[in-house]
């Protein structure tokens, strides 16, 4: 059931069936009573219909809302004072930005600079997705491919639009890498284009799969601490902090490479080589 | 054979594929630690990219599992 599950306000005359065959659904893989994909469903908080298509604001608009904030908040408020010797949340606002920065430089160059308030709101904005994901109670909206593909796919078109605008039809001598002898052309090409169009592919899918895999796997070994009772869910418990502590370090890592490969495509498209 | 039966199998054999992410992540660690013997002031320069190879190797082991995923619960 990866896809979100229909929302709970179904008609009343198929009201009772839906349910039933919902619950069905969900104890009808294998597993007998785990059910670790419950955690991805989305449930709308407040529903809005404009002209019939559905925008309401739902758990994930609520964590992205949240982290939106937290970010905002760290900055303006933890290096607002801008003093001289900083303070503790001052260093740790600075060290994002200039770890970001340093970022872009290296991998975008000097002409890079104007594009740098998009990668950092957008490695803020995946960082504090992924980590306050490990809230406990929290929902990680990073966890849906719909809202990495929709970044993934986002970028990748405005990469290449980028692209295509500074360089005009050379834009494709991307696909040709400099020096290999012609008549390798045949088969060199479309092994570069295809590897090309599944950028957004494999951009959306490695922050989908990391945050996803990771929060089945911390909720089926949390459900085996509680099936084996006290004494024997003492093994499953430790596994469990170590698997925690994994998850933050993946959580902060995903973001970070979605960041870097991002900078990487970006130089790719500036500098076409 | 039933569907339930198919669909354990199909993802018993999606997971397989993640034996190749295994010896990749492993031989990130195993080419750092060769040139870290080699030259261990070039630590600071090569200490980022670890990370980055460390979660494009793991991605390919993931795709694997949401195979196998897929084929289990969809």
């Amino acid at each position: 059931m990866l896809r979100a599950k229909p929302r709970n306000t179904t008609k009343d005359s198929e009201g009772p069936v839906a349910a039933n065959k919902g619950a069905q659904a969900a104890e009808s893989h294998g597993g007998g009573g785990l059910d670790p994909l419950h955690q991805f469903e989305i449930h709308s908080l407040l529903d809005i219909q404009i002209g019939g298509l559905d925008i309401s604001f739902t758990n994930s608009s609520l964590w992205m809302v949240i982290a939106a904030v937290v970010s905002f908040s760290l900055i303006r408020f933890g290096a607002g004072a801008g003093s001289l010797v900083p303070s503790r949340w001052q260093l740790i606002a600075e060290s994002l930005y200039s770890t970001i920065a340093d970022m872009v430089r290296d991998n975008v160059g000097s002409d890079g600079k104007k594009y740098f308030p998009f990668i950092f709101t957008l490695f803020m904005f995946l960082l504090f997705g992924n980590v306050l994901g490990m809230v406990p109670g929290s929902f990680t909206f990073t966890s849906h491919i719909a809202v990495t593909f929709a970044l993934a796919a986002s970028i990748f078109v405005v990469i290449t639009a980028i692209g295509l605008v500074k360089h005009g039809a050379k834009f494709f001598s991307l696909f040709f890498p400099h020096g290999a002898p012609i008549a390798t052309a045949p088969i060199l090409i479309p092994i570069e284009l295809i590897s090309y169009l599944s950028r957004p592919v494999s951009l959306s899918v490695r922050l989908f799969a990391n945050m996803m895999v990771g929060h089945t796997l911390l909720k089926v070994i949390a459900s085996f601490a509680i099936m084996l009772g006290v004494v024997g869910g003492i093994a499953p418990l430790v596994l469990l902090v170590g698997i925690t502590a994994l998850e933050f370090l993946v959580a902060i890592l995903q973001a970070y490479v979605f960041t870097i490969l991002t900078c990487i495509y970006l130089h790719d498209a500036l500098h076409l080589h | 054979m039933e569907a339930e039966a198919a669909k354990l199998i199909g993802a018993g054999l999606a997971a397989i594929g993640m034996i190749g992410a295994g010896i990749g992540v492993g031989n990130v660690w195993a080419s750092y630690i060769t040139a870290l013997a080699r030259n261990p002031a070039s630590k600071s320069e090569i200490g980022a990219n670890i990370w980055i190879g460390f979660a494009v190797t793991e991605a390919i082991a993931l795709f694997a599992l949401i195979v196998a995923l897929i084929a289990l619960f969809a």
